[in-house]
């Protein structure tokens, strides 16, 4: 999932995922500033991802959202 | 709400869903055309095999794979890490929750999987151990902070976008002196396993549809092999109708101009040389070991264990299990994963074995191939 980094300290950030925050580690991509979209996996941000990418990421994820609500998806699954 | 969508709308649904119709359905087009230009110029269709988990479900929910299955054969292959992990290991972590003085910490997925005898969440209900579920390995860390009296297992399953998430953990671990705190590290990487498929070469593989994910470490630099020792081509897919769509035009392409080439289809997450940064850290605690793959002899290297001087964290050392060779069932899990048959071959699939019931791991995990065919391609 992609999320957007809102604030950072040392190890840790708070990003937002699609309108939740949610503290993550940044071990992993220690250069990471406050307004890069990251790749978020298991808690730790793995990349720093292009924030064009991120936006239709999340608009593609929205639409899934949607597809499991109408029953086109299952939305039991995941 | 309506609940099940037949297969053969299911594409046509997902298409008009998505951001651009008109870009899905001239793809579905292009793609369909290339594939029939193999088959006519082949005798037989193209073989693509996946080797992610993700790239399996999604082939399934969007319809894909049924829309294409006469042009196109579609494999799913070893990308779901909780199914490739041998019989004997399992049964191996869920011994090893048996024990008042320890909790073992997991990802979801593994809670369900059958061992030879009961899953962890058997042993969890019957109240023999204390078995939780976490959504980060380093969750587990603080668990371990938590209860200095217990010692604290993480049952640590994963390819290669997982393993540095693991070492994390471990590093976090050692930056606060942690004793009670150890990993049981199943570490699976995707060359070995994938070398293998094609030296024994059972299956017939025209392409792969690689990982995106495990390029975000890895990076295209990390597939390269694959076209220069092997001459097969792969390409580097993002998880989306579209770029699935695009990347199976890519490869039909390639395979018909008979070109070897890895193609980053997914540049917008994907750097060419990955995420080194990330991989040196889990080289820091890790180092390749030999590996047991479900039904398949061990592929040496083919696994990540701790390495000599951090033996402190690694829970195979610490506590040690000794478990019986497992008594061989029906389930054909482990040619599911090795592309030889499809789910429905198996005599258990979707009768036995069902979601509800699984009797192995692909029917288990959400990545799992029998779990996709279930949901999305019964007929």
């Amino acid at each position: 999932m992609p999320g957007k980094i809102l604030e950072r300290d040392e190890y840790t950030a708070i990003v937002d995922v699609m309108g939740s925050r949610l503290k993550i580690g940044i071990l992993l991509t220690p250069d990471v500033e406050v307004g890069d979209w990251v790749l978020v996996h298991a808690g730790k941000a793995l990349q720093v991802i292009d924030e064009q990418f991120a936006l239709e990421s999340i608009e593609a994820w929205k639409l899934i959202n949607e597809l499991r609500e109408q029953g086109v998806i299952d939305p039991t699954d995941r | 709400m309506e609940t099940q969508v037949r297969a053969e709308d299911r594409i046509a649904q997902a298409i008009e869903k998505t951001k651009d119709p008109a870009l899905a359905r001239e793809l579905l087009r292009e793609v369909r055309r290339l594939a029939e230009k193999f088959l006519e110029a082949h005798g037989r269709p193209a073989a693509f095999m996946e080797v992610c988990g993700s790239h399996t479900h999604a082939l399934a929910e969007f319809g894909i794979k049924y829309a294409l299955r006469d042009v196109l054969k579609l494999l799913s292959g070893p990308g779901c890490p909780v199914c490739v992990t041998d019989q004997q290991e399992i049964d191996a972590m869920i011994a090893l929750a048996d024990g008042e003085d320890r909790i073992i910490t997991t990802f979801g997925d593994m809670l369900r999987v059958p061992g030879s005898r009961g899953s962890l969440m058997k042993v969890k209900a019957e109240g023999r151990a204390d078995v939780r579920v976490v959504y980060s390995p380093s969750d587990a860390v603080e668990i371990a902070q938590r209860h200095p009296d217990k010692q604290v297992i993480f049952l640590g399953v994963g390819f290669e976008t997982t393993i540095p998430v693991l070492a994390a953990a471990v590093y976090e671990a050692e930056s606060l002196g942690l004793e009670n705190f150890s990993m049981w590290m199943s570490g699976k990487l995707v060359e070995p396993i994938v070398r293998y498929l094609l030296d024994t070469g059972e299956t017939h593989i025209d392409a792969f549809i690689l990982p995106g994910h495990v390029a975000t470490i890895l990076g295209r630099k990390g597939f390269l092999w694959l076209a220069e020792e092997y001459g097969v081509n792969g390409v580097i897919s993002g998880f989306e109708m579209n770029e699935i769509l695009s990347s199976l035009y890519i490869l039909l392409d390639l395979v018909l101009k008979g070109k070897a080439e890895i193609v980053n289809n997914y540049p917008y997450v994907v750097r060419e040389e990955g995420n080194p940064g990330a991989w040196k850290l889990a080289e820091k605690y890790f180092m390749p070991v030999d590996m047991a793959w479900r039904e398949i002899d061990v592929i040496p290297k083919s696994g990540m264990g701790f390495r000599p001087e951090y033996a402190h964290f690694d829970a195979k050392k610490r506590f040690p299990v000794t478990v019986g060779k497992p008594k061989p069932t029906a389930c054909r899990c482990g040619e599911v994963i090795r592309g030889l048959i499809e789910p429905e071959e198996c005599p258990l699939f979707g009768k036995a074995c069902t979601p509800a019931h699984p009797i192995g791991p692909c029917m288990v995990s959400s990545e799992g191939a029998c779990a996709a065919h279930y949901k999305y391609l019964r007929q």
